[in-house]
Protein backbone atom coordinates (compact mmCIF):
# COMPACT_ATOMS: atom_id res chain seq x y z
CA UNK A 1 0.00 0.00 0.00
CA UNK A 2 1.44 3.26 -1.18
CA UNK A 3 1.25 6.54 1.08
CA UNK A 4 0.25 8.98 -1.47
CA UNK A 5 -3.05 6.98 -1.76
CA UNK A 6 -5.67 8.63 -0.21
CA UNK A 7 -6.99 7.48 3.07
CA UNK A 8 -10.17 7.90 4.77
CA UNK A 9 -9.74 9.42 8.35
CA UNK A 10 -11.13 6.69 10.37
CA UNK A 11 -8.96 3.94 9.02
CA UNK A 12 -5.80 5.70 8.63
CA UNK A 13 -4.21 3.84 12.14
CA UNK A 14 -4.57 0.60 10.54
CA UNK A 15 -2.18 -0.45 7.44
CA UNK A 16 -3.70 -3.83 6.72
CA UNK A 17 -7.31 -4.56 7.08
CA UNK A 18 -6.47 -8.23 8.07
CA UNK A 19 -5.48 -6.50 11.82
CA UNK A 20 -8.82 -4.85 11.94
CA UNK A 21 -10.17 -6.33 14.98
CA UNK A 22 -14.16 -7.51 15.02
CA UNK A 23 -15.77 -6.69 18.49
CA UNK A 24 -18.86 -9.24 18.41
CA UNK A 25 -22.50 -7.59 19.87
CA UNK A 26 -22.57 -8.47 23.33
CA UNK A 27 -25.99 -9.89 24.23
CA UNK A 28 -26.92 -8.63 28.20
CA UNK A 29 -30.45 -9.12 27.88
CA UNK A 30 -29.87 -13.06 26.64
CA UNK A 31 -27.59 -13.45 29.15
CA UNK A 32 -29.51 -12.41 32.13
CA UNK A 33 -32.37 -14.50 30.72
CA UNK A 34 -30.21 -17.27 30.53
CA UNK A 35 -28.89 -17.08 34.33
CA UNK A 36 -32.58 -16.77 35.42
CA UNK A 37 -33.80 -19.84 33.39
CA UNK A 38 -30.23 -21.69 35.20
CA UNK A 39 -31.74 -20.93 38.45
CA UNK A 40 -35.20 -22.11 38.12
CA UNK A 41 -33.77 -25.33 36.21
CA UNK A 42 -31.25 -26.05 39.28
CA UNK A 43 -34.41 -25.33 41.91
CA UNK A 44 -37.17 -27.55 39.83
CA UNK A 45 -33.79 -30.52 40.10
CA UNK A 46 -33.26 -29.92 43.53
CA UNK A 47 -36.62 -29.94 44.37
CA UNK A 48 -37.21 -33.01 42.58
CA UNK A 49 -34.01 -34.89 44.16
CA UNK A 50 -35.02 -33.85 47.97
CA UNK A 51 -38.50 -33.22 48.12
CA UNK A 52 -39.73 -36.88 50.19
CA UNK A 53 -42.76 -36.64 48.06
CA UNK A 54 -41.04 -38.71 45.01
CA UNK A 55 -39.79 -41.35 47.92
CA UNK A 56 -36.92 -41.79 45.17
CA UNK A 57 -36.53 -45.17 47.18
CA UNK A 58 -39.62 -46.78 45.99
CA UNK A 59 -38.32 -45.62 42.43
CA UNK A 60 -35.37 -47.81 43.23
CA UNK A 61 -36.95 -50.89 44.53
CA UNK A 62 -39.26 -50.91 41.70
CA UNK A 63 -37.34 -49.74 38.38
CA UNK A 64 -35.44 -52.68 37.42
CA UNK A 65 -37.96 -55.10 39.24
CA UNK A 66 -38.88 -57.95 37.50
CA UNK A 67 -42.49 -57.51 37.19
CA UNK A 68 -41.65 -54.05 35.98
CA UNK A 69 -38.69 -55.34 33.10
CA UNK A 70 -41.28 -58.00 32.01
CA UNK A 71 -44.28 -55.04 31.54
CA UNK A 72 -41.59 -52.88 29.54
CA UNK A 73 -40.39 -55.81 27.32
CA UNK A 74 -44.23 -56.43 27.06
CA UNK A 75 -44.52 -52.21 25.80
CA UNK A 76 -41.89 -53.32 23.24
CA UNK A 77 -42.95 -56.19 21.51
CA UNK A 78 -46.60 -54.26 21.12
CA UNK A 79 -45.00 -51.66 19.52
CA UNK A 80 -42.40 -53.14 17.77
CA UNK A 81 -45.11 -55.70 16.27
CA UNK A 82 -48.01 -52.96 15.73
CA UNK A 83 -45.03 -50.44 13.73
CA UNK A 84 -43.91 -53.63 11.38
CA UNK A 85 -47.39 -54.90 10.70
CA UNK A 86 -48.98 -51.48 10.80
CA UNK A 87 -46.84 -49.80 8.49
CA UNK A 88 -46.60 -52.86 6.25
CA UNK A 89 -50.47 -52.88 5.76
CA UNK A 90 -50.22 -49.37 5.53
CA UNK A 91 -47.51 -49.10 2.52
CA UNK A 92 -50.19 -51.62 0.90
CA UNK A 93 -53.11 -49.47 1.48
CA UNK A 94 -51.33 -46.57 0.62
CA UNK A 95 -50.33 -48.14 -3.17
CA UNK A 96 -53.80 -48.88 -3.64
CA UNK A 97 -54.71 -45.56 -2.68
CA UNK A 98 -52.73 -44.36 -5.37
CA UNK A 99 -53.34 -47.09 -7.80
CA UNK A 100 -54.92 -46.85 -11.18
CA UNK A 101 -58.22 -49.04 -10.16
CA UNK A 102 -60.92 -47.26 -9.14
CA UNK A 103 -61.87 -50.49 -6.93
CA UNK A 104 -58.71 -50.70 -4.85
CA UNK A 105 -58.46 -46.68 -4.33
CA UNK A 106 -62.09 -46.64 -2.94
CA UNK A 107 -61.46 -49.78 -0.51
CA UNK A 108 -58.18 -48.30 0.07
CA UNK A 109 -60.21 -44.69 0.96
CA UNK A 110 -62.57 -46.35 2.97
CA UNK A 111 -60.31 -47.99 5.21
CA UNK A 112 -58.55 -44.79 5.80
CA UNK A 113 -61.81 -43.21 6.58
CA UNK A 114 -63.05 -45.81 9.07
CA UNK A 115 -60.22 -46.64 11.14
CA UNK A 116 -59.13 -42.54 11.63
CA UNK A 117 -62.45 -42.79 12.67
CA UNK A 118 -62.67 -44.72 15.76
CA UNK A 119 -60.57 -44.26 18.90
CA UNK A 120 -58.38 -46.34 19.12
CA UNK A 121 -59.76 -47.40 22.80
CA UNK A 122 -63.24 -48.07 21.23
CA UNK A 123 -62.09 -50.50 18.38
CA UNK A 124 -59.40 -52.13 21.10
CA UNK A 125 -62.26 -53.14 23.60
CA UNK A 126 -64.04 -54.51 20.12
CA UNK A 127 -61.80 -56.69 19.04
CA UNK A 128 -61.32 -57.74 22.77
CA UNK A 129 -65.25 -59.00 22.60
CA UNK A 130 -64.44 -60.03 18.83
CA UNK A 131 -65.83 -63.60 20.62
CA UNK A 132 -69.34 -61.84 21.01
CA UNK A 133 -69.78 -61.35 17.68
CA UNK A 134 -67.82 -63.92 15.98
CA UNK A 135 -68.08 -66.78 17.84
CA UNK A 136 -65.31 -69.17 15.70
CA UNK A 137 -63.61 -68.47 12.34
CA UNK A 138 -64.34 -70.58 9.72
CA UNK A 139 -61.90 -71.59 6.84
CA UNK A 140 -63.62 -72.28 4.16
CA UNK A 141 -65.45 -71.54 0.18
CA UNK A 142 -66.92 -67.80 0.77
CA UNK A 143 -70.51 -68.22 1.61
CA UNK A 144 -69.96 -71.92 0.89
CA UNK A 145 -69.27 -74.85 3.36
CA UNK A 146 -66.62 -74.34 6.25
CA UNK A 147 -63.53 -76.59 6.15
CA UNK A 148 -61.94 -75.78 9.41
CA UNK A 149 -63.20 -73.57 12.19
CA UNK A 150 -61.57 -72.18 15.69
CA UNK A 151 -62.74 -70.64 18.28
CA UNK A 152 -61.69 -66.53 17.62
CA UNK A 153 -60.69 -66.30 20.80
CA UNK A 154 -58.15 -68.83 21.44
CA UNK A 155 -56.63 -68.32 18.15
CA UNK A 156 -56.58 -64.93 18.88
CA UNK A 157 -55.95 -64.23 22.43
CA UNK A 158 -55.96 -60.93 24.12
CA UNK A 159 -52.23 -59.85 22.92
CA UNK A 160 -53.34 -61.00 19.67
CA UNK A 161 -56.49 -58.80 19.72
CA UNK A 162 -54.49 -56.08 21.11
CA UNK A 163 -51.71 -56.28 18.00
CA UNK A 164 -54.78 -56.49 15.94
CA UNK A 165 -56.18 -53.22 17.37
CA UNK A 166 -53.15 -51.03 17.01
CA UNK A 167 -52.11 -52.66 13.67
CA UNK A 168 -55.52 -51.66 12.18
CA UNK A 169 -55.26 -48.31 13.76
CA UNK A 170 -51.62 -47.46 12.84
CA UNK A 171 -52.06 -48.67 8.84
CA UNK A 172 -54.52 -45.96 8.30
CA UNK A 173 -51.95 -43.38 10.03
CA UNK A 174 -49.21 -45.33 8.12
CA UNK A 175 -51.11 -45.37 4.60
CA UNK A 176 -51.51 -41.60 4.50
CA UNK A 177 -47.87 -40.93 5.56
CA UNK A 178 -46.08 -43.46 2.99
CA UNK A 179 -48.94 -42.16 0.27
CA UNK A 180 -47.32 -38.05 0.98
CA UNK A 181 -43.68 -39.73 0.68
CA UNK A 182 -44.25 -41.31 -2.25
CA UNK A 183 -46.15 -37.90 -3.96
CA UNK A 184 -43.08 -36.41 -2.57
CA UNK A 185 -41.00 -38.15 -5.26
CA UNK A 186 -40.63 -36.35 -8.08
CA UNK A 187 -42.48 -38.02 -11.38
CA UNK A 188 -39.55 -38.14 -13.60
CA UNK A 189 -38.01 -40.79 -11.78
CA UNK A 190 -40.93 -43.11 -12.14
CA UNK A 191 -40.49 -42.69 -15.97
CA UNK A 192 -36.95 -42.82 -16.05
CA UNK A 193 -37.40 -46.17 -14.26
CA UNK A 194 -40.43 -47.05 -16.48
CA UNK A 195 -38.17 -46.31 -19.74
CA UNK A 196 -35.51 -48.32 -18.15
CA UNK A 197 -37.59 -51.60 -18.32
CA UNK A 198 -37.32 -51.73 -14.64
CA UNK A 199 -40.21 -54.62 -13.56
CA UNK A 200 -43.06 -52.51 -11.87
CA UNK A 201 -42.74 -54.04 -8.30
CA UNK A 202 -38.50 -53.41 -8.39
CA UNK A 203 -39.64 -49.63 -9.35
CA UNK A 204 -41.56 -49.17 -5.71
CA UNK A 205 -39.38 -51.09 -3.90
CA UNK A 206 -36.03 -49.84 -5.31
CA UNK A 207 -36.46 -46.55 -7.04
CA UNK A 208 -39.67 -44.96 -5.18
CA UNK A 209 -39.75 -46.00 -1.48
CA UNK A 210 -36.02 -45.13 -0.68
CA UNK A 211 -36.54 -41.90 -1.71
CA UNK A 212 -40.27 -41.60 -0.53
CA UNK A 213 -38.49 -42.23 3.00
CA UNK A 214 -37.00 -39.41 2.99
CA UNK A 215 -40.34 -37.54 3.38
CA UNK A 216 -41.79 -40.65 5.86
CA UNK A 217 -39.16 -40.90 8.11
CA UNK A 218 -39.81 -37.84 10.00
CA UNK A 219 -43.99 -38.36 10.81
CA UNK A 220 -43.32 -42.11 10.89
CA UNK A 221 -40.78 -41.86 14.30
CA UNK A 222 -43.37 -38.98 15.85
CA UNK A 223 -46.13 -42.20 14.83
CA UNK A 224 -44.14 -44.65 16.43
CA UNK A 225 -43.09 -42.70 19.51
CA UNK A 226 -47.02 -42.34 19.34
CA UNK A 227 -47.71 -46.01 19.15
CA UNK A 228 -44.87 -46.43 21.97
CA UNK A 229 -47.25 -44.50 24.47
CA UNK A 230 -50.27 -45.10 22.79
CA UNK A 231 -49.66 -49.15 23.91
CA UNK A 232 -50.68 -47.72 27.31
CA UNK A 233 -54.56 -48.10 26.48
CA UNK A 234 -54.36 -52.19 25.93
CA UNK A 235 -54.27 -51.53 30.00
CA UNK A 236 -58.55 -51.66 29.64
CA UNK A 237 -57.51 -55.04 28.46
CA UNK A 238 -55.88 -55.91 31.92
CA UNK A 239 -52.55 -57.02 29.53
CA UNK A 240 -49.20 -56.72 31.58
CA UNK A 241 -47.82 -53.78 29.78
CA UNK A 242 -45.82 -51.08 31.73
CA UNK A 243 -48.64 -49.15 32.75
CA UNK A 244 -50.96 -51.90 33.34
CA UNK A 245 -48.40 -53.51 36.02
CA UNK A 246 -47.66 -49.85 37.38
CA UNK A 247 -51.24 -49.22 38.47
CA UNK A 248 -51.72 -52.89 39.86
CA UNK A 249 -48.70 -52.25 42.00
CA UNK A 250 -49.77 -48.96 43.11
CA UNK A 251 -53.35 -50.03 43.80
CA UNK A 252 -51.48 -52.64 46.17
CA UNK A 253 -49.08 -50.35 47.85
CA UNK A 254 -50.31 -46.72 47.57
CA UNK A 255 -47.40 -46.03 46.35
CA UNK A 256 -48.89 -43.88 43.51
CA UNK A 257 -46.01 -41.07 42.48
CA UNK A 258 -43.26 -42.87 42.48
CA UNK A 259 -44.42 -46.22 40.39
CA UNK A 260 -46.20 -43.10 38.25
CA UNK A 261 -42.47 -42.00 37.60
CA UNK A 262 -40.88 -45.48 37.04
CA UNK A 263 -43.09 -45.82 34.34
CA UNK A 264 -42.23 -41.83 32.80
CA UNK A 265 -38.76 -42.88 33.23
CA UNK A 266 -38.95 -45.86 30.87
CA UNK A 267 -41.22 -44.41 28.82
CA UNK A 268 -38.35 -41.42 28.61
CA UNK A 269 -35.59 -43.75 28.08
CA UNK A 270 -37.27 -45.68 25.40
CA UNK A 271 -38.41 -42.65 23.42
CA UNK A 272 -34.73 -41.35 23.66
CA UNK A 273 -33.44 -44.64 21.94
CA UNK A 274 -35.69 -44.58 19.00
CA UNK A 275 -35.12 -41.20 18.71
CA UNK A 276 -31.39 -41.51 18.21
CA UNK A 277 -32.58 -44.89 15.98
CA UNK A 278 -34.10 -42.31 13.78
CA UNK A 279 -31.43 -40.10 13.57
CA UNK A 280 -29.59 -42.72 12.02
CA UNK A 281 -32.53 -44.24 9.75
CA UNK A 282 -33.22 -40.69 8.33
CA UNK A 283 -28.82 -40.13 7.74
CA UNK A 284 -29.34 -43.63 6.04
CA UNK A 285 -31.89 -42.62 3.52
CA UNK A 286 -30.39 -39.19 3.10
CA UNK A 287 -27.75 -40.68 0.85
CA UNK A 288 -27.16 -38.74 -2.26
CA UNK A 289 -29.27 -35.74 -1.17
CA UNK A 290 -26.93 -33.36 -0.03
CA UNK A 291 -23.55 -32.82 -1.98
CA UNK A 292 -21.45 -33.43 1.33
CA UNK A 293 -23.49 -35.22 3.68
CA UNK A 294 -23.39 -33.47 7.13
CA UNK A 295 -21.51 -34.82 10.06
CA UNK A 296 -22.89 -37.14 12.64
CA UNK A 297 -23.28 -35.71 16.32
CA UNK A 298 -19.85 -38.24 17.09
CA UNK A 299 -18.08 -37.16 14.04
CA UNK A 300 -18.69 -33.51 15.31
CA UNK A 301 -17.86 -34.38 18.50
CA UNK A 302 -14.51 -35.74 17.69
CA UNK A 303 -13.21 -32.94 15.41
CA UNK A 304 -14.40 -30.21 17.87
CA UNK A 305 -12.18 -32.18 20.67
CA UNK A 306 -8.84 -32.69 17.85
CA UNK A 307 -9.34 -29.03 16.71
CA UNK A 308 -9.14 -27.96 20.07
CA UNK A 309 -6.39 -30.00 21.54
CA UNK A 310 -4.26 -29.13 18.52
CA UNK B 1 -29.44 -49.66 -48.29
CA UNK B 2 -30.18 -50.79 -44.31
CA UNK B 3 -33.17 -51.65 -42.84
CA UNK B 4 -36.00 -49.46 -41.40
CA UNK B 5 -35.43 -49.56 -37.43
CA UNK B 6 -38.36 -47.54 -36.39
CA UNK B 7 -41.16 -47.08 -38.06
CA UNK B 8 -43.56 -44.43 -37.14
CA UNK B 9 -47.29 -44.89 -38.70
CA UNK B 10 -49.76 -42.99 -39.05
CA UNK B 11 -49.81 -41.92 -35.62
CA UNK B 12 -52.41 -39.53 -33.74
CA UNK B 13 -52.12 -38.28 -30.00
CA UNK B 14 -54.62 -36.21 -28.17
CA UNK B 15 -54.91 -34.76 -24.94
CA UNK B 16 -58.58 -34.45 -24.01
CA UNK B 17 -60.05 -32.51 -26.43
CA UNK B 18 -55.96 -31.35 -28.00
CA UNK B 19 -54.52 -33.32 -31.06
CA UNK B 20 -50.89 -33.35 -30.09
CA UNK B 21 -49.82 -35.64 -32.68
CA UNK B 22 -52.18 -35.37 -35.91
CA UNK B 23 -50.73 -37.81 -38.45
CA UNK B 24 -47.10 -38.79 -38.37
CA UNK B 25 -44.69 -40.94 -40.23
CA UNK B 26 -41.31 -41.23 -39.79
CA UNK B 27 -39.09 -43.70 -40.73
CA UNK B 28 -35.05 -44.89 -39.26
CA UNK B 29 -32.78 -46.76 -40.97
CA UNK B 30 -30.48 -48.62 -38.42
CA UNK B 31 -27.19 -46.70 -37.58
CA UNK B 32 -28.66 -43.34 -38.61
CA UNK B 33 -29.54 -40.43 -36.84
CA UNK B 34 -32.52 -38.57 -37.21
CA UNK B 35 -32.62 -34.61 -35.85
CA UNK B 36 -35.96 -33.22 -35.11
CA UNK B 37 -36.66 -29.87 -34.78
CA UNK B 38 -39.54 -27.55 -34.27
CA UNK B 39 -41.17 -24.55 -32.34
CA UNK B 40 -41.98 -25.36 -28.56
CA UNK B 41 -45.43 -27.07 -27.93
CA UNK B 42 -45.07 -28.71 -31.49
CA UNK B 43 -45.78 -32.35 -30.29
CA UNK B 44 -41.62 -33.14 -30.48
CA UNK B 45 -41.51 -34.91 -26.67
CA UNK B 46 -44.61 -36.19 -27.10
CA UNK B 47 -43.49 -38.11 -30.72
CA UNK B 48 -40.72 -39.75 -28.87
CA UNK B 49 -42.64 -40.57 -25.84
CA UNK B 50 -44.78 -42.51 -27.72
CA UNK B 51 -42.01 -44.34 -29.63
CA UNK B 52 -41.52 -46.28 -26.15
CA UNK B 53 -44.55 -46.22 -25.08
CA UNK B 54 -44.57 -43.91 -21.82
CA UNK B 55 -47.81 -42.30 -24.31
CA UNK B 56 -50.56 -44.49 -25.90
CA UNK B 57 -50.95 -43.55 -29.25
CA UNK B 58 -55.22 -42.86 -30.36
CA UNK B 59 -54.51 -44.10 -34.16
CA UNK B 60 -51.58 -45.48 -35.71
CA UNK B 61 -48.58 -47.61 -34.73
CA UNK B 62 -44.90 -47.80 -34.24
CA UNK B 63 -42.96 -50.58 -34.73
CA UNK B 64 -39.01 -50.77 -33.80
CA UNK B 65 -36.56 -53.82 -35.86
CA UNK B 66 -40.41 -54.47 -37.15
CA UNK B 67 -41.91 -55.29 -33.83
CA UNK B 68 -44.66 -53.38 -32.84
CA UNK B 69 -44.71 -51.68 -29.55
CA UNK B 70 -47.04 -51.74 -26.89
CA UNK B 71 -49.59 -54.40 -29.03
CA UNK B 72 -49.80 -57.54 -30.48
CA UNK B 73 -51.53 -58.26 -33.71
CA UNK B 74 -53.74 -60.74 -34.77
CA UNK B 75 -55.83 -60.16 -38.01
CA UNK B 76 -56.83 -56.93 -38.26
CA UNK B 77 -56.57 -56.04 -34.16
CA UNK B 78 -54.49 -54.33 -32.22
CA UNK B 79 -54.46 -56.48 -28.75
CA UNK B 80 -52.61 -53.83 -26.14
CA UNK B 81 -49.90 -55.75 -24.73
CA UNK B 82 -48.98 -56.36 -20.81
CA UNK B 83 -47.39 -54.24 -18.57
CA UNK B 84 -44.83 -56.70 -18.35
CA UNK B 85 -44.31 -56.82 -21.67
CA UNK B 86 -44.44 -53.72 -22.39
CA UNK B 87 -41.69 -53.07 -19.72
CA UNK B 88 -39.45 -55.61 -21.57
CA UNK B 89 -39.98 -53.87 -25.06
CA UNK B 90 -38.64 -50.79 -23.34
CA UNK B 91 -35.30 -52.20 -22.68
CA UNK B 92 -34.84 -52.08 -26.75
CA UNK B 93 -35.55 -48.57 -26.72
CA UNK B 94 -33.07 -46.10 -25.11
CA UNK B 95 -34.46 -42.81 -23.55
CA UNK B 96 -32.79 -39.47 -22.36
CA UNK B 97 -34.45 -37.00 -20.78
CA UNK B 98 -34.07 -33.35 -20.29
CA UNK B 99 -33.63 -33.25 -17.01
CA UNK B 100 -31.26 -36.33 -17.07
CA UNK B 101 -33.58 -38.12 -14.17
CA UNK B 102 -30.56 -40.13 -12.64
CA UNK B 103 -31.36 -41.81 -9.27
CA UNK B 104 -30.42 -39.57 -6.76
CA UNK B 105 -30.00 -42.31 -3.94
CA UNK B 106 -28.00 -44.56 -6.04
CA UNK B 107 -24.48 -43.94 -6.95
CA UNK B 108 -23.54 -43.54 -10.79
CA UNK B 109 -22.60 -47.63 -10.62
CA UNK B 110 -25.63 -48.49 -9.22
CA UNK B 111 -27.77 -46.16 -11.93
CA UNK B 112 -25.78 -47.91 -14.74
CA UNK B 113 -26.44 -51.44 -13.52
CA UNK B 114 -29.92 -51.46 -11.95
CA UNK B 115 -32.14 -51.76 -14.98
CA UNK B 116 -29.55 -54.51 -16.41
CA UNK B 117 -29.65 -56.54 -13.49
CA UNK B 118 -33.86 -56.17 -12.90
CA UNK B 119 -35.29 -56.09 -16.54
CA UNK B 120 -32.55 -57.97 -18.42
CA UNK B 121 -31.45 -60.74 -15.50
CA UNK B 122 -28.01 -60.01 -16.45
CA UNK B 123 -25.55 -61.09 -13.42
CA UNK B 124 -24.40 -58.04 -11.45
CA UNK B 125 -20.63 -58.52 -12.13
CA UNK B 126 -21.24 -58.77 -15.73
CA UNK B 127 -23.49 -55.71 -15.56
CA UNK B 128 -21.10 -53.74 -13.41
CA UNK B 129 -17.87 -54.54 -15.68
CA UNK B 130 -20.50 -53.25 -18.88
CA UNK B 131 -20.93 -49.99 -16.53
CA UNK B 132 -17.53 -49.38 -15.76
CA UNK B 133 -16.54 -49.45 -19.82
CA UNK B 134 -19.68 -47.23 -20.43
CA UNK B 135 -17.87 -45.22 -18.13
CA UNK B 136 -14.92 -45.30 -19.56
CA UNK B 137 -16.47 -44.53 -22.96
CA UNK B 138 -18.23 -41.05 -21.37
CA UNK B 139 -15.22 -39.67 -19.68
CA UNK B 140 -16.12 -40.68 -15.90
CA UNK B 141 -14.69 -43.82 -15.20
CA UNK B 142 -13.37 -41.87 -12.06
CA UNK B 143 -17.22 -41.13 -11.10
CA UNK B 144 -18.15 -44.90 -10.04
CA UNK B 145 -18.94 -44.05 -6.61
CA UNK B 146 -19.66 -40.66 -6.60
CA UNK B 147 -24.08 -39.54 -6.38
CA UNK B 148 -25.53 -37.92 -9.22
CA UNK B 149 -25.86 -34.72 -7.47
CA UNK B 150 -22.54 -34.29 -6.66
CA UNK B 151 -21.76 -34.27 -10.51
CA UNK B 152 -22.31 -31.42 -13.08
CA UNK B 153 -25.16 -31.69 -14.92
CA UNK B 154 -22.99 -31.96 -18.13
CA UNK B 155 -21.91 -35.00 -16.19
CA UNK B 156 -24.96 -36.49 -15.13
CA UNK B 157 -26.34 -35.91 -18.46
CA UNK B 158 -23.43 -38.21 -19.84
CA UNK B 159 -24.22 -40.60 -16.74
CA UNK B 160 -27.55 -40.98 -18.29
CA UNK B 161 -26.36 -41.83 -21.99
CA UNK B 162 -24.40 -44.34 -20.35
CA UNK B 163 -27.62 -45.86 -18.49
CA UNK B 164 -29.30 -45.92 -21.24
CA UNK B 165 -26.35 -47.98 -22.86
CA UNK B 166 -26.15 -50.15 -20.42
CA UNK B 167 -29.07 -52.01 -22.32
CA UNK B 168 -27.48 -52.25 -25.21
CA UNK B 169 -30.93 -50.80 -26.68
CA UNK B 170 -31.88 -50.95 -30.38
CA UNK B 171 -32.15 -47.37 -30.81
CA UNK B 172 -31.61 -44.29 -28.80
CA UNK B 173 -34.09 -41.27 -28.44
CA UNK B 174 -33.06 -37.88 -26.93
CA UNK B 175 -35.75 -35.54 -25.49
CA UNK B 176 -33.63 -32.17 -25.26
CA UNK B 177 -30.58 -33.73 -23.88
CA UNK B 178 -28.76 -30.31 -23.39
CA UNK B 179 -31.10 -27.73 -23.00
CA UNK B 180 -31.01 -27.92 -18.89
CA UNK B 181 -27.50 -27.37 -19.39
CA UNK B 182 -25.20 -24.30 -19.11
CA UNK B 183 -23.93 -23.35 -22.37
CA UNK B 184 -20.02 -24.10 -21.48
CA UNK B 185 -21.62 -27.67 -20.27
CA UNK B 186 -23.18 -28.32 -23.97
CA UNK B 187 -20.24 -29.28 -26.29
CA UNK B 188 -18.98 -32.48 -23.71
CA UNK B 189 -22.50 -34.01 -23.72
CA UNK B 190 -22.86 -33.30 -27.55
CA UNK B 191 -19.44 -34.71 -28.07
CA UNK B 192 -20.77 -37.94 -26.27
CA UNK B 193 -23.52 -38.06 -29.13
CA UNK B 194 -21.71 -37.70 -31.54
CA UNK B 195 -19.42 -40.21 -31.03
CA UNK B 196 -22.14 -42.70 -30.66
CA UNK B 197 -23.45 -41.40 -34.08
CA UNK B 198 -20.03 -42.63 -35.59
CA UNK B 199 -19.96 -45.76 -34.19
CA UNK B 200 -23.24 -46.26 -35.87
CA UNK B 201 -25.79 -46.22 -33.03
CA UNK B 202 -29.42 -46.18 -34.41
CA UNK B 203 -30.74 -42.67 -32.87
CA UNK B 204 -33.32 -39.53 -32.21
CA UNK B 205 -32.94 -36.80 -31.22
CA UNK B 206 -34.98 -33.63 -30.30
CA UNK B 207 -32.55 -30.55 -30.04
CA UNK B 208 -32.44 -26.77 -30.83
CA UNK B 209 -28.68 -27.02 -31.34
CA UNK B 210 -28.68 -26.27 -35.43
CA UNK B 211 -24.75 -27.29 -36.02
CA UNK B 212 -25.11 -30.64 -34.28
CA UNK B 213 -27.98 -31.15 -36.73
CA UNK B 214 -25.88 -30.16 -39.54
CA UNK B 215 -22.86 -31.85 -38.85
CA UNK B 216 -24.41 -34.81 -37.01
CA UNK B 217 -27.66 -35.72 -39.09
CA UNK B 218 -28.37 -37.98 -41.74
CA UNK B 219 -32.13 -37.01 -41.63
CA UNK B 220 -33.50 -33.64 -40.54
CA UNK B 221 -37.13 -33.64 -39.42
CA UNK B 222 -38.94 -30.49 -38.78
CA UNK B 223 -42.51 -30.89 -37.14
CA UNK B 224 -44.87 -27.91 -36.63
CA UNK B 225 -48.59 -28.10 -34.64
CA UNK B 226 -47.86 -32.00 -34.70
CA UNK B 227 -47.32 -32.74 -38.30
CA UNK B 228 -44.03 -33.56 -39.93
CA UNK B 229 -44.19 -30.20 -42.58
CA UNK B 230 -40.29 -31.20 -44.25
CA UNK B 231 -37.72 -33.82 -43.72
CA UNK B 232 -34.53 -34.48 -45.68
CA UNK B 233 -30.79 -34.53 -45.80
CA UNK B 234 -29.57 -31.61 -43.36
CA UNK B 235 -28.42 -29.40 -46.52
CA UNK B 236 -31.56 -29.70 -47.61
CA UNK B 237 -34.16 -29.07 -44.76
CA UNK B 238 -31.55 -26.30 -43.11
CA UNK B 239 -30.04 -24.54 -46.29
CA UNK B 240 -32.84 -24.25 -48.85
CA UNK B 241 -36.32 -25.17 -46.75
CA UNK B 242 -39.29 -25.87 -49.12
CA UNK B 243 -41.57 -24.71 -46.34
CA UNK B 244 -42.66 -21.09 -45.23
CA UNK B 245 -43.37 -22.26 -41.54
CA UNK B 246 -39.34 -24.40 -41.67
CA UNK B 247 -37.94 -21.16 -42.93
CA UNK B 248 -39.71 -19.09 -39.83
CA UNK B 249 -38.42 -21.39 -37.51
CA UNK B 250 -34.93 -21.42 -38.74
CA UNK B 251 -34.64 -17.52 -38.72
CA UNK B 252 -35.39 -17.18 -35.40
CA UNK B 253 -33.01 -19.85 -34.19
CA UNK B 254 -30.18 -19.61 -36.09
N1 LIG C 1 -49.72 -35.10 -20.43
C1 LIG C 1 -50.24 -34.04 -21.13
N2 LIG C 1 -51.49 -33.60 -20.88
C2 LIG C 1 -52.00 -32.58 -21.57
N3 LIG C 1 -51.35 -31.89 -22.53
C3 LIG C 1 -50.09 -32.26 -22.81
C4 LIG C 1 -49.46 -33.35 -22.13
N4 LIG C 1 -48.20 -33.50 -22.62
C5 LIG C 1 -48.07 -32.55 -23.57
N5 LIG C 1 -49.18 -31.81 -23.69
C6 LIG C 1 -49.40 -30.70 -24.66
O1 LIG C 1 -49.07 -31.20 -25.92
C7 LIG C 1 -48.45 -30.21 -26.70
C8 LIG C 1 -47.15 -30.73 -27.24
O2 LIG C 1 -46.27 -30.93 -26.18
P1 LIG C 1 -44.80 -31.48 -26.38
O3 LIG C 1 -44.88 -32.78 -27.08
O4 LIG C 1 -44.15 -31.48 -25.06
O5 LIG C 1 -44.14 -30.40 -27.32
P2 LIG C 1 -42.61 -30.08 -27.61
O6 LIG C 1 -41.79 -31.16 -26.98
O7 LIG C 1 -42.51 -30.04 -29.08
O8 LIG C 1 -42.32 -28.75 -27.01
C9 LIG C 1 -48.31 -28.98 -25.82
O9 LIG C 1 -49.35 -28.10 -26.11
C10 LIG C 1 -48.48 -29.55 -24.42
O10 LIG C 1 -49.05 -28.59 -23.58
MG1 LIG D 1 -40.34 -31.10 -25.48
Amino acid sequence: MSSDTITEPATRAVEDPAELKIVPTRHYARWAAGAAVVVLVAQFVHGLATNPVWEWNVFRDYVFSETIVQAVWVTLQLTAYATVLGFLLGTVIAFMRLSRSPVLSTVAWTYIWIFRSIPMIVQLVFWFNLSALYEELGLGIPFGPVFVSVDSNTLIGTIGAAVIGLTLHQAAYAAEIVRGGVLAVDHGQLEAAAALGIPRLRQIRRIVLPQAMRAILPTAGNEIIGLLKGTSVVYVMSIGELFYQVQVIYGRNGRVVPLLLVATAWYVVLTSLLSVAQYYVERRYARGADRTPPPTPLQRARRFVTKEST
Amino acid sequence: MSAVMVDVHGVHKSFGALEVLRGVDLEVRAGEVTVILGPSGSGKSTLLRTINHLEKVNAGWISIDGELVGYRRSGDKLHELKEKDVLKQRTNIGFVFQNFNLFPHLTVLENLVEAPVSALRRPRNEAEDTARRLLERVGLADKAAAYPRQLSGGQQQRVAIARALALEPKVLLFDEPTSALDPELVGEVLDVIKDLASTGTTMIVVTHEIGFAREVADTVVFMDDGVVVEQGPPAAVLDAPQHERTRAFLSKVL
